[in-house]
């Protein structure tokens, strides 16, 4: 057993710190969270060249090999800073599922393209019934020559309104719960049929909702076989939680630290907040949620490099805890705050509401309690 | 002892019932439906409907309103039909906080120049109480009122100051001494917002909503009359008020409406081959609320039994905050997972209700609603105090 990282591992996580804290101060991530496209194009194009965007792709594919630790130790950083670049969207839930599922001809003209920073993608597999359920999908696509017919609907789709390539789950056979007879096309976001309504999300980021009518795709454009791809979600989708469990965890540190401060600072009845009993219980229970939180992290991580049999429960355990720790660790630190903690103006409330949509991103505590129980 | 209502109670329901068939505005209904915001001259115009029929200033001895009193159950029972009817909440700074303080502390001449403008909604107040240095340590106050001649002269800011943005008056607590017991030195101030040196800052919160300011006095000129009781007795009335504040505060009629909403949309929710509703960890949420909440609702019909019989809202108005706003939080974070990732698309308050929106029609006020109920557990003494206050005065600790 082991919990230290390699040298290359070390050098990623610095590296990624240190951006963070150099180059993503408060104000520069408000501001671009605020912008029309609600990201900085010039940090997408510095995470290219960096080598990050990837870190986490195997070489065939054109990356540089990482494992999910990689992916991990970013997303961690990424999380610290709130850092609004779609790299979860883009690299972890559409790229790696290409990586892993893709055909070398979508490799080479999607994911290669991705990696250069020249393309940004997403993946929609909600539906306005589906909630959690990767295997709820209505939306049906109908085999019409070479080309299949995709009609229905995507519900929040992360990263939509700035992907070319949206990965889209249709229904080729079997009825509306089954998890065979779903199919995963690669959609061109210019697409004659496909239009998206685009709206900013509570978190600060960016979404769109889909409306799918007649949007002819090429066979050529499935991911795996057909009829195959709730397998392929479901492992892409595994991939995404423990790289937002690692988000969630860098928001959390910062959330618990930055509460710990604040109350050592605060002055009420002549004294510093943080010397109240009740307080300093609330914030040890804070750090302790957040290093049970890194536990399970880097235990899932672990599991899921070694391809261990218990992997996905290990990953629905995480989750369960992220959901259950960003939801107190939130809302305590926004209590300890007082007033301050629900103002915009304060980072503490933006960092709440991020972890308020990570708790529901994937699955609810309620939907991976319910999956831990059933593996 | 019983529960059953009298006759004569069952009558009253029927009238309030009635009333709001004929009386509740379409328009304002619409809108409140929606939970889109209102408009300052939607709620005047509720408010005003409401004080036609004597059922505004419901807590104001008779003798300031020229109207029957009600007794503790028919206020009871009309707030549950008012809440129920989804009616405006009616501004509590006006009505609830300023009036009761000018018609206990005030004179005959602040009563008369004060009531009348609050009972009709023509004149509305704000509270000016927390400091940038002084929130739940309140005492330690440092807005400043120098007695100059016949006025104050008023130095200092104010925080969190709901709709200051819409009040013509505000209330303050004033530091007009420097004692050494910190409490003795403040004074309870009435300022017209006019009045030049006042200057109102917006608060943005995290709901992205304008609904709390900074207000700032620069050397501002107030006629000493507006002192309210004597000079240095300010924070007794304080704490007259915070108890008034904390009675109410449950919002009990309000959650068995939002509750009952909650059970009816998920009910509409698919989930597998049933609906939300019926997944056991969803239900078993709604159901634990559900007792509490009945418990909060009991706690407090015995607290206003007993008010009845003369006694005060002591330390159990506490007992009232903390659960009625703890049950208000755990509400809004139901209806937020209800609604799963369409909690998640963001929209201003002026964006709600249009067709702008994506998911269910509901959906859009849900994550601001959940974000801006934060504010209460932190507000009108936050819950960690309320916790101070039940250990000192009820347990003696």
């Amino acid at each position: 057993m082991d919990f230290t990282f390699n040298e290359e591992q070390t050098l990623i996580q610095d590296q990624v710190d240190q951006f963070v804290q150099k180059e993503y101060d408060w104000e520069t991530r408000q501001s671009l969270s605020n912008s029309d496209l609600g990201f900085g194009e010039s940090n997408w194009q510095k995470f290219a060249e960096l080598g990050w965007l990837g870190i986490s792709v195997s070489e065939d594919s054109g990356g540089f090999g990482g494992s999910a630790i990689e992916s991990m130790l970013i997303m961690e950083a990424f999380g610290k800073g709130l850092v609004v670049e779609p790299f979860l969207e883009t690299m972890i839930m559409a790229g790696s599922l290409i990586d892993d599922y893709g055909s070398d001809e979508q490799k080479s003209s999607i994911l290669e393209p991705a990696i250069s920073g020249e393309m940004h993608l997403a993946l929609a597999y909600a539906e306005p019934q589906s909630r959690f359920n990767l295997s709820d999908v209505v939306t049906e696509a109908k085999a019409e020559g070479e080309n299949y017919i995709l009609n229905g609907y995507k519900s929040v789709v992360m990263n939509g309104p700035s992907a070319n390539k949206i990965i889209i789950s249709a229904r080729t056979s079997s009825s509306q719960l089954d998890e065979n007879g779903i199919t995963l096309f690669i959609v061109d976001s210019d697409s004659k049929g496909l239009s998206k309504t685009n709206y900013k999300t509570v978190d600060g980021r960016r979404a769109s909702d889909l409306t799918i009518e007649n949007v002819s795709v090429s066979k050529d454009n499935i991911i795996g076989n057909l009829d195959s791809g709730f397998e392929i979600l479901d492992s892409a989708i595994d991939k995404a939680i423990l790289a937002i469990s690692a988000e969630a965890v860098g928001a959390m540190e910062v959330l618990y630290k930055t509460t710990v401060e604040y109350t050592k600072t605060r002055e009420q009845f002549g004294t510093p907040i943080g010397k109240f009993q009740v307080l300093q219980h609330r914030m040890v229970d804070m750090f302790m949620e957040y290093e049970q939180c890194k536990s399970l992290l880097y235990m899932a991580t672990m599991k899921y490099e070694e391809g261990a049999p218990d992997a996905k429960k290990a990953i629905s355990g995480l989750k369960y805890q992220v959901g259950k720790a960003g939801k107190f660790i939130g809302q305590q630190a926004v209590q300890l705050h007082g007033g301050m903690g629900v103002t915009d103006e304060l980072n503490v409330g933006h960092y709440f509401k991020r972890l308020t949509t990570v708790g529901t991103i994937f699955g609810n505590t309620d939907y991976h309690l319910k999956k831990y129980t059933s593996l | 002892m019983d529960l059953k209502f009298s006759e004569a109670d069952v009558t009253f329901r029927e009238e309030v019932v009635n009333f709001l068939e004929t009386e509740y505005p379409d328009d304002i209904k619409e809108k409140q439906d929606k939970r889109i915001p209102l408009e300052k001259d939607e709620i005047v115009r509720w408010q005003q409907i409401l004080n036609k029929k004597g059922w505004f200033a419901i807590n104001w001895p008779s003798e300031y309103t020229n109207q029957e009193e009600l007794s503790v159950t028919q206020k009871y029972i009309l707030q549950e039909e008012l809440a129920k009817a989804n009616t405006p909440t009616t501004i509590p700074f006006g009505v609830g906080m300023c009036a009761p303080v000018v018609y206990t502390f005030g004179t005959n001449d602040q009563k008369e120049k004060f009531l009348p403008s609050i009972l009709n909604s023509e004149v509305w107040w704000c509270q000016g109480y927390s400091e940038p240095g002084s929130g739940s340590d309140l005492a330690s106050l440092k807005t400043k009122a120098e007695l100059k001649e016949d006025r104050y002269i008023v130095n200092g800011a104010k925080t969190w100051t709901t709709l200051a943005q819409h009040a013509d008056w505000i209330f303050c607590l004033v530091r007009t001494e420097t004692t050494d017991i910190k409490q003795e030195g403040i004074s309870f101030l009435l300022i017209d917002m006019k009045t030049p040196g006042i200057e109102v800052k917006p608060i943005i919160t995290i709901d992205g909503s304008h609904e709390v300011n900074m207000v700032y006095f620069d050397n501002v000129e107030v006629p000493a009359e507006n002192l309210v009781g004597e000079q240095g007795q300010g924070w007794n009335i304080a704490k007259f008020l915070l108890a008034h504040e904390r009675s109410g505060i449950a919002g009990i009629a309000a959650l068995k409406r939002e509750l009952s909403r909650l059970k009816d949309l998920s009910s509409d929710i698919p989930l597998g081959e049933g609906t939300l509703l019926e997944d056991v960890q969803f239900r078993s949420k709604i159901e634990e609320t559900e007792i509490e909440l009945t418990a909060t609702e009991f706690t407090e019909l015995r607290t206003l039994a007993a008010m009845s019989q003369g006694g005060s809202p002591g330390a159990e108005s506490s007992i009232l905050k903390i659960k009625g706003t703890e049950l208000q939080q755990t509400i809004s974070e139901l209806f937020v997972e209800m609604l799963a990732y369409y909690a998640h698309p963001f929209y201003l308050e002026n964006e709600i209700g249009t067709n702008e929106t994506v998911g269910p029609d509901y959906a859009a006020p849900v994550m601001p609603h959940y974000l801006n109920y934060r504010k209460v557990s932190i507000y009108g003494g936050s819950n960690e105090i309320q916790r101070n206050v039940i250990s000192k005065a009820i347990l003696g600790l």
